[in-house]
């Protein structure tokens, strides 16, 4: 008879000779085809190292008749999705800057470019999101308080042309800073800006006249006395009442906002010893098409104007 | 040591002819056959009107838009658990079929057994029954075997090809699809997967068969956890049938050997060797001895559905349990609940599910921004879903019991959204705490966001959907 008993005592197959607990392990032979497909993943096993890069040699490995690499596949990958993204990436270079944010195509396209873009050169200072360092004076890009402006254009030229920088001669405040005003200042181009030296005293009466237009508690006494040397000393830029000159990049000083800090020893610091933070220029490292991304990208982080 | 140095590594497979067999449960068979075939090649087919911009397929998986329909069903990703909730029960189903009736799914509604089933008809129609099929297996190769193995092998990769067929009009709408078929313009994909199910299908039903079930399915092996001595199985009835031999010999049971038991058998077994792990249950070899007992005067039941208890019963000259004494126990009854459990939750869950929704993410990096005006400002990623087959404008709110907030959609004045039809949108929504609220003060403050669903003009409906969140603040009470 063709269908004869399936045998499965130990005596035909024997066993493996692996036990546990009494229990032994039949050596069923497997059915013929199984072994015919294992035989064959051999055979395609060795076919795919001559196919595919595999064997190692002594200073490289070998590369396969078909030759594919991971790196021209991601360069492809790259490639096909900048030709995808050539037309609205022409459109958005050609468009009006300040027009982007309203235009639903432009702005879904440049904001998610620019949020790459600014993950990728832009957070290591400013931070995940724009959220900024105050420990290092790297500006906070998601509030509603700009030094420069925070219109569209006013971002693409920061951005561009960068801050204080040796680089690009249309940086802005190129030779301008908060100058050091305290008389025992480190020598420099800070200390030099300074038109006036102040005695710690004095200073002492500036940052109380800083802190009460800024709504904080202060020292009545010296603030009063800090007036007048505001008006002397600090006016030409930050203004007659604190609220700063984007001209200048001088910071409003009446709002609750601070770039290096607004308590009293920061506003001492600040004031002894001068700023002069540096922004590097991107116009020579980002494509235009990038610059307006990444600004598209701030400007709706939540304080475009 | 191992005592099978000598042995070698495989053995080649035993063939099988199961024979032809008359009885209620080959009569079953067929129709579970019928059944199941027509709903798998026909459903694609049924129509179910779903309005315009809308796939009108009753039965669609739509991987390139990301939605499931089932009549007037759809599923959305996020809506996955109805999926995971249907596999959990189809999980528990086959746990209370087992530990109630054995491996009846294997025996008779299991895929591989159905295709098994239809391709060993058409090898009994192409070369005939058991006994010829076993000469032409034998025989040399010339012009009868050529002509038989080629017409058999050309239906069976019809039937695959149909499988493969019905199988990719799941995914697109099927009319369309055919016709893109015929005319060769189809996606490439659909040819791939029919000719991946084609061969499989053919290969599974009319080479593997039982060599599946055997090595390939984890099924068998879980099986054994699922039944106990109480679950009804198929068994012989050894002290009725034992010692077997010749009829009408002094001491002989009731078991003549005529071997019709294994001939049917599509696992090529023998069970009257007892329970064992290739027996699928599916009852042909109760058909075979029935008509055998029948034929011989003897009553039937010799090889039948019966729990191990009974046998021990039996042997003790008790009666049997009845069946629903099987059947009905704590197991079964706990796999039951569980089952019947699940499903009322997923009913429930769809009929209270909304066709607006919302997610809310919190941007938390930073937890807050300070603006000029000193107010505290956090941001949310909305996820907004409109499963409306129109447009619809979202008015966004936010509640809190202890404090109030000013809030802002970025990119737009409004306080509402438009989300297109039959998707999601992303959309950033800011709060403010004025300067020296409670809120701004406070680490944390509870707010409930609500979108509302400003409805169609002929249809004002104002449908509402919240979600609870938090407001971080500064943390400085001062």
């Amino acid at each position: 008879m063709c269908a004869k008993k399936v045998t499965t005592k130990s005596e035909d197959v024997g066993t493996t000779g692996h036990q546990w607990d009494g229990i032994e392990e039949l050596n069923n032979p497997l059915p013929r085809w199984w072994v015919w497909i294992f035989y064959l993943t051999v055979i395609w096993g060795l076919g795919y190292t001559v196919f595919y890069p595999a064997w190692p040699l002594i200073s490289h490995a070998t590369q396969g008749i078909y030759g594919p690499s991971e790196r021209k596949a991601v360069d492809d990958d790259i490639a096909a999705w900048d030709a995808k993204n050539a037309e609205v990436k022409a459109k958005l270079v050609a468009a009006d800057v300040n027009a982007i944010p309203a235009d639903a195509t432009l702005k879904d396209y440049a904001a998610n470019a620019g949020k790459a873009v600014f993950n990728t050169y832009c957070v290591q200072c400013h931070m995940r999101e724009g959220q900024g360092n105050p420990a290092k004076g790297y500006p906070t890009l998601s509030d509603n308080d700009w030094l420069f402006g925070g219109t569209m254009d006013a971002i693409v030229a920061t951005v561009s042309h960068g801050v204080r920088n040796t680089t690009d001669a249309d940086a802005r405040n190129v030779g301008l800073y908060m100058p050091a005003w305290a008389e025992n200042a480190a020598p420099g181009p800070m200390a030099d800006a300074a038109s006036a030296k102040l005695t710690a005293d004095q200073i002492g009466q500036l940052v109380n006249y800083v802190l009460k237009i800024s709504g904080q508690s202060a020292d009545e006494a010296k603030a009063a006395a800090g007036m007048q040397l505001f008006a002397d000393n600090c006016v030409a830029c930050h203004g007659d009442g604190g609220q700063g000159n984007r001209d200048m990049g001088a910071p409003n000083l009446t709002d609750a906002i601070w770039l290096y800090g607004g308590s009293e020893a920061q506003l001492t610091a600040t004031i002894a010893n001068g700023r002069g933070g540096v922004m590097p220029a991107w116009s020579g490292r980002l494509s235009e098409g990038d610059i307006r991304s990444v600004a598209t990208y701030v400007h709706a982080l939540g304080g475009g104007e | 040591m191992s005592d099978s140095q000598n042995q070698s590594l495989y053995a080649a497979r035993e063939p099988v002819f199961p024979r032809r067999v008359k009885g209620k449960f080959r009569t079953l068979k067929w129709w579970i056959m019928a059944v199941t075939l027509g709903i798998y090649y026909l459903t694609p087919w049924i129509r179910w009107d779903r309005g315009p911009s809308m796939p009108d397929q009753a039965v669609l998986v739509d991987l390139a838009d990301r939605r499931f329909f089932f009549f007037m069903i759809e599923i959305w990703p996020h809506e996955f658990y109805f999926v995971a909730g249907l596999l959990i029960m189809a999980g528990l189903g086959l746990f209370l079929f087992t530990s109630a009736a054995g491996r009846v799914w294997c025996g008779y509604a299991c895929p591989q057994t159905v295709w098994t089933d239809l391709f060993i008809l058409v090898e009994r129609w192409v070369e005939g029954d058991r006994n010829a099929r076993i000469r032409l297996h034998r025989q040399a190769w010339n012009a009868e075997k050529i002509r038989k193995r080629a017409l058999k092998w050309a239906i069976w990769l019809l039937i695959g090809l149909a499988t493969g067929g019905a199988w990719v009009f799941y995914f697109t709408d099927a009319p369309t699809l055919l016709n893109n078929l015929i005319h060769g313009t189809a996606h490439p994909v659909a040819y791939i997967s029919m000719a991946i199910l084609t061969f499989t299908t053919f290969f599974f039903g009319g080479f593997a068969r039982e060599q599946i079930c055997i090595y390939a399915c984890p099924w068998p092996r879980i099986q054994a956890a699922m039944m106990d001595e109480d679950t009804i199985t198929i068994g012989y009835r050894s002290w009725r049938g034992e010692p077997r031999g010749k009829q009408n010999v002094e001491g002989n049971g009731d078991c003549i050997d005529c071997m019709a038991c294994v001939n049917v058998c599509p696992m090529g077994i023998d069970i009257r060797n007892g329970q064992q792990m290739a027996c699928i249950t599916c009852g042909l070899c109760i058909d075979a001895c029935d008509s055998m007992m029948d034929k011989i005067g003897k009553p039937r039941g010799l090889v039948a559905y019966m729990a191990l208890t009974d046998e021990a019963r039996e042997r003790a000259g008790l009666p049997d349990k009845p069946v629903w004494q099987h059947i009905l126990r704590p197991r079964t009854i706990l796999y039951t609940v569980l089952w019947s459990g699940i499903g009322v939750a997923l009913i429930v869950a769809l009929f209270i599910r909304k066709d607006i929704e919302m997610n809310v993410t919190p941007v938390r990096s930073p937890l807050y921004v300070t603006l000029a005006d000193g107010s505290i400002r956090d941001a949310y990623d909305l996820r907004l879903r409109n499963k409306h087959s129109e447009d619809r404008w979202f008015m966004i709110s936010a509640t809190s019991p202890e404090s109030t907030f000013v809030l802002q959609l970025e990119g737009t004045n409004d306080l509402k959204v438009k989300v297109p039809a039959n998707e999601t949108l992303e959309q950033r929504l800011f709060l403010i705490a004025p300067r020296d609220s409670a809120a701004a003060k406070a680490e944390r403050t509870p707010v409930r966001l609500w979108i509302e669903d400003q409805g169609t003009a002929e249809q004002p409906k104002t449908d509402r959907v919240s979600k609870d969140t938090t407001f971080a603040g500064t943390g400085k009470p001062d």
